[in-house]
């Protein structure tokens, strides 16, 4: 594996660090009555209002409608997900340390599953607190849940609805996608290393020739920078 | 030939449009009605959704409250209850603010409120709090500017007529207050007649720059004349405070001609650091008094304590504190210029306006150039003292304030104008006609060392036919004065509550940004508090009956209520769970013989009911809190004495009979 690559998984790993402390997920309500929004922010162990009363007065709010309150402490994804993202951290600093290929592209896989699954958890929490209503709500719109969206935004009633990752969130996509590029690099790279002789072709409906010539010269190099641990070895 | 008719087209064009757009900006920068140009309306206007540029501050006057407007527009955005109770709000009848209208007259409920006063720190309004003096009842509170809400209540000893105050000093070291009314101190029963014998004023120093700790430092007992209005030096002048007097004639009855014979009456001038340090030298004398400090502490909860001494100072033992400066007519205001030079009184019997020097004044009390000494303060000469005096002022001179560009601006009683002169020259450079008869006047920061020089609020004390007819009382009113130009331009008229004696303004800036939004619950110290749902209940002491009841949207907890028995006194304790921004809630019971409730998210209020025969009494909220409101309601049954109808209670249907357990302060 290049320098670079570990370089970049090492940042990587680090940076999700800074997931723990920030929120991954960001929902805020506006309406007429709340011109300044009310929100809640998801963070991998908690969920916490965006100023310190915001989740009681979403729960105010929500129980016109029949909504469930939304307590934090009955999520048990909330307790095994910051081990999960310890986990990924682990991983990725195992990576820049060995650097291993392999598991590289384990900690790309297990990261994008580790991402669909929370997201396909999200929007069954979303389903859940949007259709179980209560039966005595004063309000009863027939027809009409109050799922939020599982990202962008929805009108529900007199609320907008806004739901998009939040800074800890970013931070993970980020990570997610420089670990992604990384890990396809590392693979092509190999897949490279035996047809150095015929690159041209394999390039050519992507950059034209000369963007060619340039990749055929920085994988040579590449191979010239792996041959020397081999070499120690 | 063709060239030449289109050329002569276009320029015919261009003549019409130039000439047509001339007579339009004739016609709109014109006079329009009530000889205001039309185009004033932009400098007032304030968009929907948008808010002033300052918060102006004005006294009740006669209503004993505070009310606060926004600038430019003029409109109202609250009144904030001080001296007289609100039962708006319940100020003053919910229990846990009682204490804060007691006095050493006992509990009492209404008084009359002049000046508010800003707090200053190198004196510039800072926006921390706001002093305002209680007239009838002499009285000096402290207004928090965070909560817009009274904090802080000091009663003032040996004092009659709190009207002289409060003015504050450059760093809120102090708020003075002269009494009106001079009195036998301490008072006491003697003759009318004795007036001149026996009768005394005070001059007062307040502590002012610790909350909670409001202290009268010292009084210093001054000949019994009237004393009128103060204000304190700045720059040079800092330690220093000047206060007018009038009735030097020491006239008991008939003032109004007794009181105005003498050419002149007297400025005192007070050196309170001198008097800082008599004081520091023991040359004081503790005099018993009896006046009652009222605090409405971090708990929301109002104390009263009663204070029994007061230091009381002397200028025959305190030498070097007092001097007199003769100045024409009954002065009334006394103003000093922004560079604390420059001593203005308003003589408003007066055909002049006199400038005293500050800088005069220290060299002739150097040189003793002493017209004669009275109860051992020295008057200086007129004469070596004074900077100038205004020429034809106007008549009926009362106020000056000024614009930090060497303008002042004094308002004119009988003539019912305001004058702007300059500092210096003295000479008149501009006059405006008000409607009618106004008493003070303020610019933002206008009494101080760095005024925002960009409006000026006439306070007028009558409005005729300014406003649609409302019988036989009609509207006070405050006028806005452009005076950012050379030329003063009357903006707009607008309605105040009560008399607006006086008022102040900053811009909003300095305050807007550190507004509360509410009480924390986990804060709330109320011992009658229900800090949730589940700590709500009932509990029956004798023949009182303490309700702890929830608010939150929208239902009370509990919300039906039996066992109360005729006799009962009923005790509301009503906590707001919310922890939301403008959602107070409110309380009120039928037959309530007090007032409601206003409750403000995590705080507890508390109403004392006393039903008075058998039968269901609803009670419900007032202050309209959400698209539910109208169902957020109850009922308490009242049945005969001595009924054996159990206690009981409960919301949604669940009855309850168990006292809740005790608040363990979570």
């Amino acid at each position: 594996m290049r320098t670079g690559t570990r370089l970049v998984a090492a940042l990587a790993a680090i940076a999700l660090g800074l997931a723990f402390v920030l929120p991954l997920w960001s929902i805020t309500l506006e309406a007429p009555q709340y011109p300044e929004g009310i929100g809640m922010r998801i963070y991998v162990n908690t969920i916490a209002g965006a100023t310190p009363h915001d989740l009681q007065n979403i729960n105010g709010l929500n129980h016109y409608v029949g909504m469930a309150r939304i307590e934090p402490d009955s999520f048990a994804e909330l307790r095994w997900m910051p081990w999960i993202l310890g986990g990924l951290i682990v991983l990725g600093l195992t990576v820049a340390v060995t650097g291993s290929r392999k598991l590289l592209v384990t900690w790309a896989a297990v990261f994008a599953l580790a991402a669909v699954a929370g997201l396909v958890d999200f929007y069954r929490w979303e389903y859940e607190y949007g259709h179980n209503l209560s039966p005595t709500a004063a309000i009863k719109v027939p027809g009409l849940a109050y799922q939020p969206p599982l990202i962008g935004s929805r009108k529900l009633l007199n609320f907008e609805a806004h739901s998009w990752p939040a800074t800890g969130g970013w931070i993970a996509i980020t990570a997610f996608g420089v670990i992604a590029i990384a890990a396809v690099a590392e693979l092509r790279s190999r897949r490279n290393v035996p047809r150095l002789a015929a690159p041209v072709d394999a390039v050519r409906g992507n950059g034209g020739p000369a963007v060619a010539r340039q990749r055929v010269s920085r994988e040579a190099g590449g191979v010239e920078r792996r041959a020397q641990p081999a070499a120690r070895s | 030939m063709k060239t030449q008719s289109k050329r002569t087209v276009i320029v015919a064009v261009t003549a019409a449009a130039v000439l047509g757009t001339l007579a339009y900006a004739c016609r709109t920068g014109g006079a329009g009605a009530g000889g205001v140009p039309s185009d004033v309306a932009l400098a007032v206007y304030v968009a929907p959704g948008q808010q002033d540029e300052f918060y102006a501050f004005f006294s009740g006057g006669f209503s004993g409250n505070l009310t606060v407007h926004g600038l430019p527009s003029g409109r109202l955005l609250k009144t904030v209850p001080v001296f007289s109770q609100f039962p708006e709000n319940g100020w003053g009848y919910a229990e846990e603010t009682k204490a804060m209208f007691n006095t050493s007259f006992g509990f009492i409920p209404w008084d009359d409120s002049h000046h508010p006063e800003l707090s200053q720190t190198d004196g510039v309004p800072d926006g921390r709090w706001l002093f305002i003096n209680a007239n009838n009842t002499p009285r000096v509170a402290r207004i928090d500017l965070t909560k817009f809400e009274t904090e802080e209540i000091l009663q003032i000893p040996n004092s009659a007529g709190n009207h002289g105050s409060p003015f504050i000093t450059p760093n809120s070291e102090y708020i003075v207050a002269a009494t009106r009314f001079s009195v036998p101190i301490p008072n006491r029963d003697v003759g009318i007649e004795s007036f001149a014998d026996d009768f005394k004023g005070t001059l007062t120093f307040i502590r002012a720059n610790q909350p909670g700790e409001m202290r009268i430092a010292f009084q210093i007992l001054v000949p019994g004349y009237n004393y009128d209005l103060a204000h304190a030096g700045k720059g040079p002048s800092d330690g220093w405070a000047f206060f007018t007097s009038y009735n030097s004639e020491q006239a008991h009855t008939l003032l109004e001609v007794n009181a105005s014979q003498k050419d002149k009456d007297f400025i005192a001038a007070v050196n309170w650091k001198r008097a800082e340090e008599c004081v520091a030298q023991g040359l004081g004398s503790a005099m018993p008094a009896e006046y009652a400090h009222n605090v409405l502490g971090e708990d929301r909860l109002a104390r009263s304590e009663m204070l029994t001494s007061v230091t009381v100072l002397e200028a025959p033992t305190c030498t070097d504190m007092v001097y007199f400066l003769p100045t024409p007519k009954s002065p009334h205001g006394v103003d000093v210029d922004p560079t604390g030079e420059y001593i203005v009184a308003g003589g408003k019997l007066a055909t002049v306006i006199p400038v005293h020097s500050f800088s005069k004044m220290v060299v002739a009390i150097a040189n003793k150039e002493f017209e004669e000494t009275i109860d051992g303060i020295p008057v200086l000469k007129y004469e070596s003292v004074m900077a100038g005096e205004v020429q034809n002022p106007g008549l009926g001179p009362l106020h000056t304030e000024f614009d930090g560009r060497g303008n002042a601006y004094t308002t004119a009683f009988i003539s019912s104008e305001i004058v702007k002169w300059r500092l210096g020259t003295w000479d008149v450079v501009d006059r405006i006609p008000v409607y009618y008869s106004v008493g003070h006047l303020s610019i933002p920061g206008g009494d101080s060392r760095q005024p925002w020089g960009k409006y000026l609020i006439a306070l007028n004390k009558i409005t005729k036919d300014r406003y649609l007819p409302t019988g036989p009382e009609l509207a006070q009113a405050a006028q806005l004065i452009d005076i950012s130009g050379d030329k003063m331009r009357l903006l707009l008229d607008f309605p105040t509550m009560g008399e607006p004696h006086y008022g102040q303004a900053l811009p909003a800036s300095i305050i807007k940004d550190r507004q509360v939004k509410m009480f924390a619950l986990e804060d709330n110290r109320n011992p009658n508090a229900a800090l949730g749902e589940d700590r709500a209940g009932v509990e029956r002491k004798g023949n009182a009956v303490h309700v702890k009841m929830t608010a939150i949207r929208t239902h009370f907890n509990p919300d039906n209520i039996e066992g109360i028995r005729v006799g009962d006194t009923v005790f509301f304790h009503v906590t707001n769970l919310e922890q939301d921004w403008d959602i107070p809630h409110g309380f009120a019971a039928m037959g309530a013989q007090n007032a409601e409730l206003l409750i403000m998210p995590g705080e507890t209020r508390t109403l004392v009911w006393v039903p008075k025969r058998a039968g269901i009494y609803p009670f419900y909220c007032t202050d309209f809190c959400s698209a539910l409101h109208q169902e957020m309601q109850g009922y308490a049954r009242v049945s005969p004495a001595g009924s054996s109808v159990a206690l009981r209670w409960g919301t949604g249907g669940t009855w309850n009979t168990a006292t809740p357990v005790a608040n363990d302060g979570n």
